[in-house]
């Protein structure tokens, strides 16, 4: 199996435009396997949009515009012949607020499982939905009532339904945008361990605008600034001893 | 003195007032409008609408009440001119007449909200009384449950409603099975898949569809869709040989109902959120999957709301069935075949030489209060459930 | 997890069968809007297609003979003597002058003077007499009319009838058709644009050519006036109470339910009001344009109040702050700061509204206005009162003409409905271009 140091996700000269807006601005990265990497920066430097590049989310906005390349597994996801569909069952997507679709809780997991046709009987699909929950960490709380609305639960136990439903299309990237500033001190607590929890079997990437959570849960740290990436290396260095004068100042509390 | 020469009087009246409160108030502080509690024209505006309010609601009053013609007139000039002294007197420097003017107004303000209340009193009143008339002369268990209708001016006339019923069913059936899959396709196309050139082309053009009056459609049915359907379905087929048939007047009105639906449900569309799409999207799902599995699920209600709208409309619907269905009761199953509704009959019984003292007038009165009553509930419902709904994602 | 290594580049079977069905869900969106265009473009076609002709209209160019032996053997040319000859008195008269035209252009015909008179319009005779009455000094001379032609000769050049429909009509025959095709090619008869339809009053059954809409119109600008008058007030003054002084309680909950339910009540409905309460309780005149204008008001006040409502929501509160914040009272900050600014919605709204009621058919039966009505109504008489002369309207006028056996009332009917159209295609761009104009974004 593959060791930490894997490459999973590399960009190469990714250019993203709205309109006339320059979003993201010559970016190069390489995104290690089985590690969760976190996008940092002030709010609008591009660290969104960036994430959103990787499952091509960014393809359900009209005037967004992106070129260079993102290989995944050496495979550029940008090339013609890669259908989105396809690319977002391998690189799953945590949101901002937590999304769960207004039906039940065992129906938010099995969702994906159900499009993509993972499962060949019911009781397969059981044991998925049982298992998606499980490594979310939600199981204990769910599993007596499964069968109720997911809108019903508390923000943090949405949050990490969402998680789960992510984690059930068995996903080889978990990408994650800002997954707890919605939610309560506590609630961000249970999200941040089950993360760090998720890095043993995918390769993570979180954008957080919090540094205190990029220093706890991440192994690699990308600074964004304006739409450049600024540095990009391992978080103990990037918040000891940053190369660039701007991270500096961005951690330090200076610009933010 | 006729009533419209005292209401002529009242405006004059109140005219006077305008002019002369607001002047007294400035004579008695020497013309210095800075020692006024409110400005001149607030004077003006409370005494005339003082004037004015009281005698009109005297004139609406016994108007209603059916005071004699002769004294009523007499006793609303009265009002209007002992309002009009007392207005003038009352108008002191220190009177605050802003205030009385803004109270004034605000009673004109909810009297005019008023008259819709009235309006609803009064449908409600006239469908009641006559209603009850018709019973007294006509069976109400041969109303409600006989299946012949047929009205004959000379008495002795079988007025049972459920072959009407059975008409305006089937028609709204008909129209709701077009229009229903039609509209929400055409919502969902231009919500989520349309080029924004496409949308602005195609939806004001389907609005356009509801734009165009009833009787367009109406005479579309009888001069264009009628004799279509009749010589390349139904005499082919050999199902039946009339132009006018629950088919016509089901598919013209499913067009009517087309920008209903679907403008309907593009709101709703619109109102599930886009984090419900990006989750969806973000799993790996096509359009087509989120649209089924997620939107219109978490749109279901709002949706169950527009059709039971739509079919309020249908029900209720008048001059496509008068033109396009046919005028004989029938309680058959062949869409082609010419069947009445409730709003045709409503109509056919009250234009002509009506006799308000007949069942075969008054019978219209009962179909109409069922009408009502269908309509009302549909809509109380729809509406309860497309409010519930929107206040989910508010 | 490894059974998932398989490359994006190539699409697996699974994805291929959804974006199968993916395609045929969209196709299916595409058709919904295709199939609702084509039955507007049908529509719209069937209703022109059938209906522009009545903007046009066959005449004969006649010179008419009036011979005082006929018309006043007194002589005396006094008005009130000479109206006693009928229309009947006059259309030998007609006849007399179309057959000298007949034989001035030369043209040969078997027919019978009576068939050859079956040419002109059953109406022309009342034209003429009119003019007599009006002008008595024609007497002894002749002067030229142009007449209308009959509704099967007037169809006839419009193509709706042809020589084999003629030779199985009672009321027409081919010769009299090939006739009036060697009138056209002499130049006697003509087909030209008709006013008369959109001025003249209607006609009855056997007349087609003659009818127009004139009344009708008359009639629908009355009601649209007494519409305009009391719906906009009201519904403004009603919104302006809903949305800005209202408390919450109970009673203000029934009056919006309430408003959103009568919009929602079937139009015929609010016929049967009309009926009950203005006509047979308040005994307001039958057909009048006032009971009309009255039902159309009540039909209308919902759509107004919404619209109104919505744009004084729209209105952003800080604007109503800021003049209580310089002391005006909540009143004055309404009208003098909320209500201009929402103006140009409220009149979109308003424009709309009206649009809806001129369009309205249903109620205006039950009101006794499918009444035949040739008398232009009045707008005030002293003892109709104001608008109180009976009348009919546009769309009622579309529905009696389609109630009527001459097929030429169909092609009435259809012109009826371009004119309603057109008064409503205007009514509404004038709405947009408002919107356009005044629109404002907080």
């Amino acid at each position: 199996m593959s060791t930490e140091d894997t490459i999973k996700i590399s960009a190469k000269n990714v250019q993203v435009h709205y309109d006339d807006t320059h979003a993201i601005k010559d970016v190069n990265v390489e995104i290690a396997d089985k590690a969760v990497t976190a996008f940092i920066g002030p709010s609008g430097c591009g660290k969104s949009t960036f994430l959103r590049c990787i499952n091509r989310m960014n393809d359900t906005i009209d005037i967004c515009r992106v070129t260079g390349e993102i290989l995944i597994d050496g495979e550029d996801i940008y090339d013609k012949r890669v259908d989105p569909v396809q690319l977002r069952a391998k690189v799953g997507m945590v949101f901002q607020k937590p999304n769960p679709f207004p039906k039940s809780i065992y129906d938010n997991v099995a969702y994906g499982p159900r499009i993509h046709g993972l499962a060949n009987s019911k009781s397969e699909l059981d044991d998925i939905v049982e298992n998606a929950l499980r490594r979310s960490a939600i199981w204990d709380e769910v599993k007596d009532r499964l069968q109720a609305p997911g809108t019903g639960l508390s923000g943090g136990q949405q949050q990490r339904l969402c998680i789960a439903r992510a984690v059930a299309t068995e996903p080889q990237v978990l990408l994650m945008d800002e997954p707890c500033s919605s939610l309560d001190p506590i609630a961000t607590v249970q999200v941040e361990e089950l993360i760090d929890d998720l890095r043993k079997s995918y390769c993570v990437v979180i954008v957080t605008h919090s540094m205190h959570q990029a220093a706890r849960v991440s192994q690699k740290t990308a600074f964004f600034h304006l739409g450049n990436l600024v540095e990009f290396g391992d978080t103990d260095k990037i918040f000891t001893n940053p190369e660039d004068p701007r991270t500096e100042s961005y951690i330090s509390g200076r610009i933010g | 003195m006729s009533l419209s020469m005292s209401v002529l009087i009242v405006i004059a009246l109140s005219i006077v007032g305008y002019v002369l409160a607001p002047r007294r108030a400035l004579r008695l502080v020497g013309g210095d409008r800075r020692k006024l509690a409110s400005l001149p024209k607030q004077y003006g505006l409370s005494a005339g609408l003082s004037v004015f309010l009281p005698a009109m609601l005297i004139a609406l009053l016994g108007g209603i009440g059916g005071v004699a013609g002769s004294v009523l007139p007499v006793i609303i000039v009265a009002v209007a001119i002992g309002a009009c002294c007392l207005a003038i007197l009352k108008s002191r420097p220190d009177f605050i007449a802003r205030n009385s003017a803004e109270t004034l107004i605000k009673a004109v303000l909810i009297a005019a909200s008023g008259v819709a209340i009235l309006t609803t009193i009064g449908i409600v009143m006239s469908l009641v009384f006559e209603t009850a008339n018709f019973f007294r002369d006509y069976s109400w268990t041969d109303f409600f449950f006989s299946t012949t209708w047929s009205p004959n001016f000379r008495g002795d006339s079988a007025l049972g409603i459920l072959p009407l019923l059975w008409g305006t069913l089937y028609i709204s059936f008909i129209a709701l099975a077009f229009a229903v899959p039609i509209g929400l396709f055409a919502a969902i196309y231009l919500s989520e898949y349309a080029s924004p050139r496409m949308r602005s082309v195609a939806k004001p053009a389907i609005e356009i569809l509801a734009g165009i009056p009833t009787i367009v459609y109406g005479l579309f049915a009888l001069i264009t869709v009628g004799p279509f359907l009749r010589d390349y379905f139904a005499a082919p087929l050999g199902l039946e040989q009339s132009a006018s048939s629950v088919m016509t007047a089901g598919l013209v009105m499913g067009v009517m109902l087309i920008p209903f639906v679907s403008s309907l449900s593009d709101d709703i569309i619109n109102a599930v959120p886009q984090a419900m799409r990006d989750g969806s999207f973000g799993l790996g799902a096509t359009k087509s999957e989120t649209i089924r599995q997620v939107v219109i699920p978490a749109a279901l209600p709002g949706i169950v709301g527009a059709v039971l709208l739509a079919a309020s409309r249908a029900i209720g619907e008048t001059m496509i069935v008068v033109l396009g269905a046919g005028a004989a009761a029938s309680m058959s199953l062949n869409p082609f075949e010419a069947m009445t509704t409730v709003t045709v009959k409503i109509v056919s019984q009250l234009t002509g030489d009506t006799d308000f003292a007949s069942p075969e007038t008054l019978v219209a009165f009962a179909l109409a209060l069922t009408l009502f009553v269908i309509t009302l509930g549909l809509n109380v419902v729809a509406l309860f459930i497309v409010r519930k709904y929107r206040e989910q994602y508010e | 997890m490894s059974a998932m290594k398989h490359s994006l580049l190539t699409l697996d079977a699974r994805t291929k069968k959804r974006n199968a069905a993916e395609k045929r869900f969209k196709a299916c969106g595409l058709s919904a809007i295709v199939v609702a265009m084509l039955a507007l473009v049908v529509l719209l076609v069937s209703v022109f297609g059938s209906g522009a002709s009545a903007f046009r209209q066959t005449y004969i160019a006649i010179e008419v003979p009036f011979p005082e032996a006929k018309l006043d053997q007194s002589g005396v040319r006094d008005p009130d003597v000479m109206s006693q000859v009928t229309t009947l008195g006059y259309e030998p008269l007609l006849v007399d002058g179309l057959l000298a035209a007949i034989d001035a252009a030369g043209i040969a015909t078997e027919m019978s003077d009576k068939d050859i008179g079956a040419l002109i319009s059953k109406e022309a005779p009342a034209t003429v007499r009119n003019f007599v009455l009006a002008n008595p000094d024609v007497i002894g001379s002749s002067a030229t009319f142009d007449l209308l032609a009959s509704g099967r000769i007037d169809g006839f050049f419009k193509g709706r009838v042809t020589m084999e429909s003629a030779a199985l009509d009672g009321n027409t025959s081919p010769e009299a058709l090939q006739l009036a095709q060697d009138l056209r090619d002499a130049g006697i008869i003509q087909t030209r644009f008709n006013w008369n339809f959109l001025i003249a009053p209607d006609a009855s059954d056997q007349r087609p050519e003659a009818a127009g809409l004139g009344v009708a119109i008359l009639g629908s600008l009355y009601m649209m006036i007494v519409v305009l008058v009391l719906a906009l007030p009201i519904g403004v003054a009603a919104s302006i109470y809903l949305e800005e002084f209202a408390p919450k309680t109970w009673w203000t909950d029934v009056i919006e339910v309430n408003i959103s339910n009568l919009a929602a009540v079937p139009s015929i409905v609010y016929g049967i009001l009309g009926l009950a309460i203005f006509i047979n309780f308040m005994e307001f005149n039958q057909s009048s344009p006032l009971v009309g204008g009255l039902v159309l008001t009540l039909m209308t006040l919902p759509t107004i109040i919404i619209s109104t409502r919505a744009s004084l929501k729209s209105v952003p509160p800080s604007i109503r702050d800021a003049a209580l914040g310089v002391g005006a009272s909540k009143m004055q900050s309404v009208l003098h700061h909320a209500l201009p600014l929402a103006a140009p919605g409220i009149l979109t709204g308003t424009i709309i509204g009206l649009a809806q009621a001129l369009g309205e058919t249903a109620p205006l039966l039950l009101i006794g206005m499918v009444a035949f009505v040739r008398e232009y109504p009045a707008a005030y008489t002293p003892d109709a009162g104001l608008f109180g002369e009976a009348s009919t309207a546009l769309p009622v006028q579309v529905f009696n003409w389609t109630q009527r056996a001459d097929p030429g009332f169909v092609e009435r009917a259809s012109g009826a409905i371009i004119t309603l159209l057109v008064f409503l295609l205007i009514m509404n761009t004038i709405a947009i271009v408002l919107r356009r104009k005044f629109e404002r974004r907080w």
